[in-house]
């Protein structure tokens, strides 16, 4: 439901960034997303979907990578991929506490013109 | 001449090749700018502040109510998002509160400035404790840093022990669980043990409390956990 919001920021954080540079267009849009970033990317694709519609988005690519969680387990001094919502070790199964990646709604670059 | 197959029309201009901007910015830099701007303007007022999250019908309001009566010194503030009406603020003044609400329309969470706006309509004198009430909503409102000093999740028994392993972004980021309606718990046939199993997995950071805000029972301890964190 927010992901709307979030687009518009998206588009708001672009078009500054662009009208900065003096570019009249933007070509594509590269964001991340985590798998903890309380985003659904379907429904920000979706949302993409409808603004890009419009101008200035018509030509305007939306390029969502999707960061998968990694945690660090203070015991086994290691970094994990947990394989689900529980983010339990797989060598001791103690559960960690420490998120390293996964949290990150970055608009990482655009292409520009 | 067109330099392509020489007709009259003007020579296109090459379209410049298209260059790449490196940004790295968080998507919600804006808000988190203005949280960090909230987060400031609360210590300087000396505020202990809470982000209170859960689905509709978890017994926020309720568990305020308590709050406004128990609190050592009165009055708490509340700043209390809904999509429409103030019935909220109503309840909450008529308990003791000093109470604003923010009518959000169609917005399924709060945001900083929203509660930036709600923020200078409250008289903060004497006052030590403001709780933030989001819209009752366990997606939207996790990702949007409103300022607060801590996060509290509401679970009611009447939602099911499995909440936290379907909405986990949401209690991951909580400071402290409550688990609310507990005088209900036998009624509802809650099992307990599954529902603090499932919180400990998921949320092993945050404190636990199980309460009653309707009866008030167990509310003391989340009192005095919120009393030993100053502002």
């Amino acid at each position: 439901m927010h992901e709307l919001a979030l687009l518009q920021e998206l588009c708001a954080l672009a078009t500054a960034a662009a009208t900065e540079q003096g570019a009249k267009r933007i070509h594509r849009i590269e964001l991340r997303v985590g798998e903890l970033g309380g985003v659904d990317p379907d429904a920000l694709r979706q949302a993409f979907a409808v603004v890009s519609a419009t101008a200035p988005w018509q030509e305007t690519q939306l390029q969502l990578e999707v960061v998968p969680t990694r945690c660090f387990c203070p015991h086994c001094e290691q970094t994990f991929s947990p394989p689900d919502v529980i983010h339990a070790c797989p060598t001791c199964g103690s559960i960690s506490r420490q998120v390293l990646e996964g949290r990150e709604l970055e608009l990482v670059a655009l292409e520009v013109s | 001449m067109c330099g392509q197959c020489g007709c009259d029309a003007p020579a296109a201009v090459a379209a410049a090749p298209p260059q790449r901007l490196e940004l790295h910015q968080g998507l919600l830099s804006r808000n988190d700018r203005q949280a960090a701007h909230n987060r400031e303007h609360f210590q300087r007022h000396g505020l202990r502040t809470l982000n209170l999250l859960s689905a509709p019908g978890s017994g926020k309001t309720a568990l305020l109510e308590q709050l406004a009566r128990q609190w050592p010194r009165p009055p708490i503030g509340v700043i209390v998002g809904d999509l429409a009406t103030d019935n909220d603020a109503q309840r909450l003044q008529a308990a003791g509160a000093r109470a604003v609400q923010i009518r959000t329309g169609d917005l399924c969470h709060l945001d900083a400035a929203l509660v930036d706006q709600a923020f200078a309509q409250l008289n903060c004198r004497g006052m030590d404790l403001l709780v933030i009430e989001n819209v009752g909503n366990l997606v939207c409102p996790a990702a949007f840093d409103l300022g607060e000093q801590r996060r509290v999740a509401v679970l009611s028994v009447t939602e099911g022990e499995d909440k936290p392993l379907k909405y986990p972004a949401l209690f991951k980021s909580a400071d402290a669980v409550v688990i609310n309606k507990c005088d209900l718990a036998e009624a509802t046939g809650f099992d307990r043990r599954s529902a603090i199993a499932n919180l400990q997995a998921i949320a092993p950071q945050a404190e636990l409390f199980e309460l009653s805000a309707r009866t008030g029972e167990g509310i003391d301890a989340l009192i005095r956990w919120l009393d030993a964190h100053p502002a």
